[in-house]
């Protein structure tokens, strides 16, 4: 696996043996196959590129078609252990009602995106005075996917919004290894390239 | 003899003794019909392929769709031409006969041996005609399960098929979810659209117009409305291609003529080609069973029959592969997603493909390689879990 998808390993470590997983925007099912593999879970997928979801099927996987945006409404509450949305928060519409969804149909929320409060993105901005380009974002601003960049602290501050509980927070630096585990945040949120969050439903929810 | 009139003696013998398997159902087994009517006796004809394996678990059923029948992998004994689905079912293919027991009947209410409009009424001695009651698609699933009952096999590996083909695929998983291990329905919809309804009655309105229908019995007068099929067929088969397919393939190319003739003669390409369709189609099929297929189709409504879709198929074990195309304004993506939508809500295990490509509803028999792809990872992981893999 490479390494700019450690995120992947460390998720599927989250995960308990024989869970019932959703994977959100499952790509070509690389953290499905995963997790069926090594985790023995019932592995289901949602996925907007038509690509993506005919290389899942074509492996076995069980995966629609859908938005994640759009689609999650149409799961009943509880129908998931664990729904996952690794690397695609950016790119939703709506990352609160994403996350939202997701709370409602699972029973645990496992995010991973990556950080936009990291020091060398925060470099390029005031060094440069335009829109960071690195090797884990390589797009240009004007034709990127991602339209809803976070940092960790952002991403935070929503979980406390929408009375989501963190049961658990990693961040990740350039080599994939993790950030002082009992670092404060703004140490994470300049060192951590990435992040990967385990949510739980609050009180309220 | 005519070769049309030693084509349609050809086709006679496969109404009345088919060139298939047949399985015969006494006055002790009725086929218990929705019309509120117990049919005794009937028939159902079919073809297999591939053996049956000891644990009777490799069975894969397909299901035919409109004018379809059970000659999927066979040359046909009335057309000389290849069996309809060979791209997909054969040693080596996506439904691998080398590993799977595939069984293929004709519907009830078709024209290949099963009972039908054509078929003898046993209470008279002459054809059914339109005294034969009203077929549903449950009514054809009905009897399907009464064949597998009869060659034993408690339970299918798979159910698949195209258009009224998946129908029965999803009719299968709502009727006998434990009879289906894993169901392939591919361009279809859970129930038929007010369209579809429409583009049906148009053919069977065009069959009644026909003078030689004679109200149904015009075996009576030695007659068939072959014009009338005809007909309908030509419109019916404009409904399964796309209008971007037609543009690619004939566009506006004149047929055999530099010129138009400033006539009604086929002029274009097209006008020859569906006149083609038109005519070819005749030679094997009788019109009263074009009435009773198309009639099942427009009956067919799982949500309405169950209260909800996803009541139909709630608490499912059934592995679903539900497939649509792109360019299908048939059988539309909006309606694999309507079943997807409601498998998903039941938590069944579902995956959903939407195969892009311009060659509309007939997709589903034509060389797809995504089609393809999907199918064997489906039908491979499916029989991981079945426990089938050694068998090849």
């Amino acid at each position: 696996m490479s390494a700019a998808r450690v995120d992947l390993l460390m998720i599927s470590q989250m995960v308990e043996r024989g869970a019932r997983v959703l994977d959100v925007g499952c790509g070509d099912g690389e953290l499905l196959r995963l997790l069926a593999e090594t985790r023995d879970v019932d592995a289901r997928g949602v996925e907007l590129s038509q690509r993506g979801v005919n290389d899942c099927v074509a492996k076995g996987l069980f995966v629609v078609q859908g938005d994640a945006d759009t689609d999650l409404v149409d799961y009943p509450d509880d129908a998931f252990d664990y729904v996952i949305l690794s690397q695609t928060l950016q790119a939703t519409r709506q990352p609160r009602r994403v996350l939202e969804q997701m709370l409602r149909i699972g029973r645990r929320a496992i995010v991973s995106f990556p950080n936009f409060g990291h020091w060398r993105i925060r470099w390029q901005l005031a060094t440069r005075g335009r829109m960071p380009i690195t090797k884990n974002l390589s797009y240009s601003w004007y034709d990127t996917p991602n339209i809803h960049f976070c940092t960790i602290r952002d991403f935070v501050a929503l979980t406390e919004e929408i009375d989501a509980k963190i049961e658990r927070a990693v961040a990740l630096d350039s080599a994939g290894a993790s950030v002082g585990v009992s670092a404060p945040w703004w140490v994470w949120n300049l060192f951590g390239e990435q992040a990967v969050f385990v949510l739980e439903r609050g009180r309220k929810i | 003899m005519s070769s049309f009139a030693a084509a349609d003696d050809l086709r006679l013998r496969e109404v009345h003794a088919p060139q298939s398997e047949v399985a015969h159902f006494g006055p002790d087994q009725p086929l218990r019909m929705d019309a509120g009517v117990d049919l005794a006796p009937f028939t159902i004809a079919y073809q297999t392929y591939g053996t049956l394996n000891a644990a009777k678990s490799n069975a894969v059923l397909i299901c035919h769709a409109l004018t379809g029948d059970q000659h999927v992998a066979n040359v046909h004994p009335v057309t000389g031409k290849p069996g309809w689905w060979e791209i997909m079912v054969g040693p080596g293919r996506p439904i691998d006969t080398d590993r799977y027991f595939v069984i293929c009947s004709n519907v009830l209410g078709g024209c290949m041996g099963t009972t039908g409009p054509a078929s003898i009424n046993p209470a008279t001695g002459r054809p059914w005609g339109l005294d034969l009651p009203v077929v549903t698609i449950r009514d054809m699933v009905r009897a399907q399960a009464m064949l597998i009952d009869r060659l034993g096999i408690d339970q299918l590996f798979c159910v698949a098929g195209g258009s009224m083909g998946g129908m029965q695929v999803l009719q299968w998983a709502a009727s006998y979810p434990e009879r289906v291990f894993s169901a392939l329905p591919i361009a279809a919809a859970a129930r038929h659209s007010s369209q579809n309804i429409a583009f049906h009655e148009v053919g069977r309105q065009a069959v009644m117009a026909d003078p030689e229908w004679r109200a149904g019995r015009y075996f009576d007068h030695g007659v068939r409305p072959l014009k009338g099929l005809a007909v309908a067929r030509m419109a019916a088969h404009i409904t399964y291609l796309s209008d971007e397919a037609l543009q690619r393939k004939f566009g506006r190319k004149l047929q055999n003529r530099a010129a138009p003739t400033f006539s009604f003669d086929a002029d274009f390409q097209i006008e020859s080609y569906l006149r083609h369709q038109g005519s070819s189609f005749v030679e094997r099929f009788d019109a009263n069973s074009y009435l009773y297929v198309t009639r099942a189709m427009d009956y067919f409504d799982i949500a309405e029959d169950y209260g909800s879709l996803a009541k139909a198929f709630k608490g499912t074990k059934t592995r679903f592969c539900v497939v649509s195309f792109t360019s299908d304004w048939l059988f539309p993506t909006s309606e694999s997603r309507a079943v997807v939508h409601a498998l998903n809500a039941g938590g069944a295990p579902v995956s959903f493909v939407e195969v892009e490509t311009d060659k509309g509803h007939d997709a589903f028999l034509l060389d797809e390689p995504d089609l393809f792809a999907a199918m064997r990872g489906f039908l491979d992981s499916a029989a991981r879990a079945r426990g089938l893999m050694g068998a090849r």
